[in-house]
Order: C-alpha cells, then structure tokens, then sequence
C-alpha cells in the first residue's frame, strides 16, 4: 500500500510550478518598444546571425497582449512615457521588463528636461543592460539574466517590483563639473 | 519646358512567365531551399552566444580587436599596485555622458598631490565613448574588451573604485596596459 503520507502535500504544485516556469521562460514572447538606435541592435539580435528564437523570444508581438516581455529600447520622453504606461498595462500578466540600452535605462547623454531619466522613475523594471546601444550579445545576456529570474521566481516578486506613478530616488545626483571658457568658471 | 525635352518611356513588355511571376517565384524558393540544405549540413552563420564568444575569435573570422574595444571600464594599477589616477577631473569634464563623479583627496604618497577618494562609474549611463581614455594624461582608465554585464538594479551598476581596480586585475593578461 501506498503510504501517502511520505509525499509532502505540495509535490505536485511545485512540479507544476517548475513546468509552467520552464515553458515561461523559453517562450518569452517581447514586445519591442523600439524608439531609437537601439532598435537597430535589437533586430540585429534577432535577425539570424545572433538568432533570438534559440532563446524562444523571436516572437515579436507588436500587440501588448500577446506579449509577456516589453524590451524599451531607447530614449523615452516624458510625452511618451503616457503611451509605454498604456502599453504595460495593456500586458497581461506575468510580464517583465528589459530596460535596454543608457537612454532608457537612466536617461544616458539626454540629461534633460524633456527625457525621463531612466524608465524605472515609471515602470517595474527586471533587468537593465548597459551599452550605447548594447551588443546583440549583451541583450542575450539581458535575456539569459531573465530566464534566470523566471525559473528562480516564477511570477514577479510584487516586494521588489515598484508599482506605477511612483517615482523613485535617482540614484545619483549629476554635478556641476569644472569647465572653464576663457579662463573664467562657468 | 518644350515638347522635345519631354521623353516619353514605354513600360517594359512583360512575357507570359513574367506576368504570371511563377518562375521568380520558384528563384525565391530555391534559395531558400539551398539555404535550407546548407543549415542542414551544418554550413551557417549563427553566433551561438554563451558558447561560442566573438572574442575567442581573430578578427578575420569576425571576431572582436581587444586593443580597440570599447566596454567596461578598468582603473589601472602603477607597479607598486597603488591607483594610477591622480583626481584630474580630466576624465569627468571630457565625459558627454556625465557619468564619472570623482572625489579627491591628498595623497599619502611622495610623488603626486591628490588621488581619487571615491571613483564612481555610473555603467548604465556611459555611452562607451572612450573619451574619458583619450582625456587621462596618466593613462589610469581605459575601457576593456568585457561587454557582457547586465544589472537587477540600478545602484549595483555603479561600479566603485574597488570594483574597477578589480576588472584591472581581471583583464590585464589578457589586454596589457
């Protein structure tokens, strides 16, 4: 006879959780909201020399819905920020971000008024990757990172995701630098 | 404009195969097909990332030249093993990004004035511009050949001094001063 009291309640559950991680983490289907240069590197990454469908994600989905990853590539103003809010909730869960890229990840050269400095003062971001535009490569590695979170995690921690309209510290504060013009400081 | 000058072009006379496209059509497909084939015996062009890295490679077959990359930035180490900057702001001022913060402070050694207290590199900010390398008249920081990071949040991608003197020791056999 079977002793069902060995076997822990949950067994099958946690199973099916790590089933449903696996499938999740190999069919990341992205949203691309390419609104710069580095919208290039990301068809690049895509295209068959890098070939994102070895990673699953080559199925990109220009409607949110269909979509579970919106990767922001590039700069994002603060008169678009409205329309990527719309577009991520818009998503339906589970969903992550890829912050790709200096301008949307903190604003990069951009140091204006016009810019948003980094999408995450607005969005839950999971991974951030650097570089002007990054390498294909690079987003790989962003990805990779991702998968790495989905199979650990499952759904987004709501602890270490920031919920919306919060604007958050910046992390640091741009100073004045010392530039001189015909010997006077400016 | 006079009538003369106008040239009046006929559009090209299209045969029955032309006008039906069939035979463009089977061109598209054979090369699709022979690009099929040639997948097939293992004959493409696909990087397979994590495995196979564009930097093992030489140039020639597509590979990356370390002496000119430009990634990561690394604070290099005099003989002594001490820090080879000496707080200029050069670096600082030359950035377009505005992603070097610098604090000086007196030196403890004999032969220079100042060396950097803190030295923060915000890397999600930097464009990998290289400016900053051009800029340094003690050849302290240079960028690296490492692209390959990415950060969970925003503050761990602010490397420090320690963190940069680290990637110097990481890379200097493979990409000497």
């Amino acid at each position: 006879m079977l002793d069902t009291q060995a076997l822990p309640d949950n067994v099958l559950t946690t199973n099916l959780k790590k089933v449903v991680n696996w499938a999740r983490k190999n069919s990341l289907w992205p949203m691309p909201f390419a609104t710069a240069c580095c919208g290039i590197e990301l068809m690049a990454t895509a295209s068959s020399r890098y070939d994102l469908a070895r990673f699953g994600a080559e199925a990109m989905r220009f409607s949110p819905r269909q979509a579970d990853l919106m990767i922001v590539a590039g700069r994002v103003g603060i008169k678009m920020m409205p329309v990527l809010q719309h577009i991520y909730q818009q998503m339906s869960e589970p969903k992550w971000v890829i912050s790709m890229g200096a301008c949307a990840s903190t604003g990069g050269v951009f140091d204006a008024y016009a810019t948003v400095q980094g999408i995450d003062q607005f969005l839950p971001v999971d991974v951030y990757v650097p570089g002007c535009p990054p390498r294909p490569e690079t987003l790989i590695e962003g990805i990779m990172a991702l998968q790495r979170i989905i199979e650990s995690e499952g759904l987004p921690q709501t602890a270490r995701r920031r919920a919306l309209q919060i604007a958050i510290e910046p992390t640091h504060q741009p100073r004045p630098q010392p530039i001189t013009v015909g010997g006077r400081q400016v | 404009m006079k009538d003369s000058d106008v040239l009046l072009v006929d559009p090209p006379k299209l045969s029955m195969g032309d006008k039906f496209y069939l035979p463009q059509v089977a061109k598209g497909l054979g090369t699709t097909l022979k690009h099929m084939f040639r997948v097939a015996r293992g004959d493409h062009k696909v990087i397979q990332y994590p495995e196979e890295r564009r930097e093992d490679k030489t140039v020639e077959e597509g590979g990356i030249n370390h002496a000119t990359y430009r990634g990561v930035h690394r604070l290099n180490k005099d003989e002594e093993g001490r820090v080879k900057c000496v707080a200029c702001f050069m670096c600082s001022t030359a950035c377009p990004a505005r992603c070097i913060h610098i604090e000086a402070g007196e030196s403890p050694w004999e032969d220079r004035e100042k060396y950097p207290v803190k030295f923060d590199i915000d890397e999600l900010r930097c464009i990998y511009c290289g400016m900053c390398e051009e800029a340094c008249p003690v050849d302290a920081i240079e960028l690296t050949s490492l692209y390959d990071i990415v950060g969970l949040s925003r503050s761990e991608m602010i490397f420090d001094k320690e963190k940069l003197l680290r990637i110097y020791d990481e890379t200097v056999e493979r990409e000497p001063m």
